[in-house]
């Protein structure tokens, strides 16, 4: 079949893949007898050795319990994490340390919000608003309020090219509506929503905006300010970090009004029987002995991440995505699934006849990881009336050739299949 | 691809392409429903067991992989007509089989066709797909109506 070659040009200048690669231990491996190729980066990424090695270097140096002794190791640790929080601050243009809180990842940063912000603002009149591309870490902690408060869920659908429709989500806003919780990329479809004009949309209509984060920040450069969000969540294990780490920006006007969400050591101010004061922001929120090792790798996969430049890393991804639609598109028996004109380099598809396990199965043969399944983002399957797809997600280190191995899997699959 | 080959065996193409007893059966007695949460496959296993309690039919539909439809497929042919003791029999030994967990194995049971389906074990993320018709199966034979995950 004819490959088209015009859009199979190497990578963005600037960005040197051979020296990228490297800096990945885990890449440089076979899988089933075939050099891997790792495309489930949507799912969690791979880390650099910088990261590995700024944890192995925090355990072998600096580790003791962080804000709690005089001792030296006490306060090199309280130093390490408290650095990059400074770095998380600068690195989504957040206002003040006070607004960006560690949690464990984003699905922990919005049940906090959906606990400790809905508990206090959204009563049985109120609406919550979702969008149909949703991650299921952003319904269900919204279905638990909602439950809770007897306050009603509302969705805003896409079309079938998966782009949200504004029209629809203009009329559901309204004065009854509290919080309104949109994904800025979808994980399944990768559509990248205009958040900046839904967010003001959700203002005028007095509603306060999560933005689930965890798709776009390895993607795109993200200025929690110029979005004007009230709370952005995201997870350092998607960012090249390590797992276990995350971050919930919000606004210190509202965390400061939202009651603490776990109570513990760290989060208080003074404890008696009668009455615990709380402690200011955002330690409030921070109950318990934090994933201090978690948080220096943050920090050490935020230094290598920006280091590369995050316009040359989406510059080379937007080629590795118009190169794989392309062949995509020359593929027979394929089928995309999402279509957006703005898209995050996520290509998810179905083959005619062939379920996404099998594929999968198939590629994972061939040395390649992909993600196959409804992806926690059943209402999409649905939407699009299959049971699951195959997602191929592209990162910084990722290459055409790469491309190249998976479509010559997917002649493999459908060979194999009799397709 | 040769050893894809003795996962994907031509007779597990040939039901996968062309599922035997697929559809719903009106007068079934038993029906249950399984899921497996990982790759979104779902399945309905209805069956009419008799006062002897034979499985005179035995039928099943849904959607899922090549794995999962072949297993249900061949499931079926080799349940009909016989007993619920047996079905517990052949459901113990197949699992055994797709495990790859031979202390388990029943010796005395020709497994026929169902041995298509023991290159599953080779292939860890897969065996729930083989063995979820069988959950299913079972969660009927004993009227659960709680849906079987294999999750």
């Amino acid at each position: 079949m004819g490959v088209p070659t015009s859009v199979s040009s190497s990578a963005a200048p600037g960005l040197d893949l051979d020296a990228i690669r490297n800096d990945f231990p885990v890449l440089h491996q076979q899988v089933h007898g075939h050099p891997l190729v790792y495309l489930d980066n949507g799912a969690s990424a791979q880390k650099p050795e910088a990261v590995i090695q700024m944890i192995a270097d925090y355990y072998c140096k600096d580790h003791a319990n962080v804000h709690r002794g005089v001792h030296t190791l006490s306060q090199r640790a309280t130093d390490r994490y408290e650095g990059v929080r400074g770095k998380v601050r600068d690195f989504i243009h957040a206002e003040s340390t006070n607004e960006i809180v560690y949690v464990r990842g984003t699905t922990e940063a919005i049940n906090l919000v959906a606990s400790s912000y809905g508990q206090a603002f959204v009563g049985p009149e109120d609406e919550v608003l979702v969008t149909e591309m949703e991650h299921h870490s952003n319904i269900v902690p919204w279905q638990f309020l909602c439950e809770r408060t007897n306050a009603t869920l509302k969705v805003v659908p896409f079309d079938d090219r998966g782009e949200l429709i504004l029209d629809r989500y203009r009329d559901i806003l309204n004065e009854r509506t509290r919080i309104v919780a949109i994904t800025q990329v979808s994980n399944a479809l990768g559509t990248i929503n205009p958040v900046r004009d839904m967010i003001a949309m959700a203002h005028d209509a007095g509603a306060v905006v999560l933005v689930d984060g965890a798709q776009a920040v390895p993607h795109m450069s993200v200025d929690v300010t110029a979005l004007d969000c009230d709370f952005y969540a995201f997870s350092g294990h998607k960012l090249y970090g390590p797992t276990g780490i995350g971050v919930l920006y919000g606004r210190e006007s509202l965390l400061d009004a939202m009651p603490p969400w776990q109570g513990g050591g760290e989060m208080i101010m003074q404890v008696r029987f009668d009455r615990t004061e709380y402690n200011e922001l955002p330690y409030k929120f921070e109950a318990g002995t934090p994933d201090i090792a978690g948080a220096v790798g943050l920090g050490a996969a935020i230094d290598y991440v920006a280091g590369l430049g995050l316009d040359l890393i989406d510059e080379h991804e937007q080629q590795l995505l118009a190169y794989a639609t392309a062949r995509a598109a020359e593929q027979s028996g394929m089928r995309v699934i999402g279509t957006a004109s703005d898209k995050a380099a996520i290509l998810s598809f179905e083959l005619d006849g062939i379920h996404p396990h099998d594929v999968g199965t198939v590629l994972d043969h061939e040395g390649i990881a992909v993600r196959t399944g409804h992806h926690c983002a059943m209402p999409v399957m649905e939407h699009f009336g299959v049971p699951a797809t195959v997602r191929a997600s592209f990162g910084l280190y990722n290459t055409h050739a790469e491309i190249d191995r998976l479509f010559e899997a997917i002649d493999k699959a459908q060979e194999l299949f009799g397709q | 691809m040769s050893d894809l080959r003795e996962l994907y065996q031509e007779v597990i193409m040939d039901h996968n392409r062309s599922p035997r007893n697929y559809g719903s059966l009106e007068d079934a007695n038993r029906t249950a429903e399984g899921f497996n949460p990982l790759c979104g496959d779902q399945l309905q296993v209805y069956l009419y067991v008799n006062n002897d309690a034979i499985i005179e039919e035995v039928r099943f539909e849904g959607k899922g992989c090549a794995i999962s439809t072949a297993s249900a497929s061949i499931m079926t042919e080799t349940l009909r007509g016989r007993s619920a003791e047996d079905a517990e029999r052949y459901f113990q030994a197949f699992c055994a089989l797709a495990t790859g967990d031979g202390e388990r194995f029943d010796q005395n049971l020709d497994l026929g066709k169902l041995e298509v389906l023991n290159g599953v074990r080779e292939y860890p993320a897969r065996v729930k797909c083989a063995t979820l018709a069988w959950h299913t199966l079972r969660a009927a034979l004993r009227d659960d109506k709680t849906p079987v995950k294999t999750e």
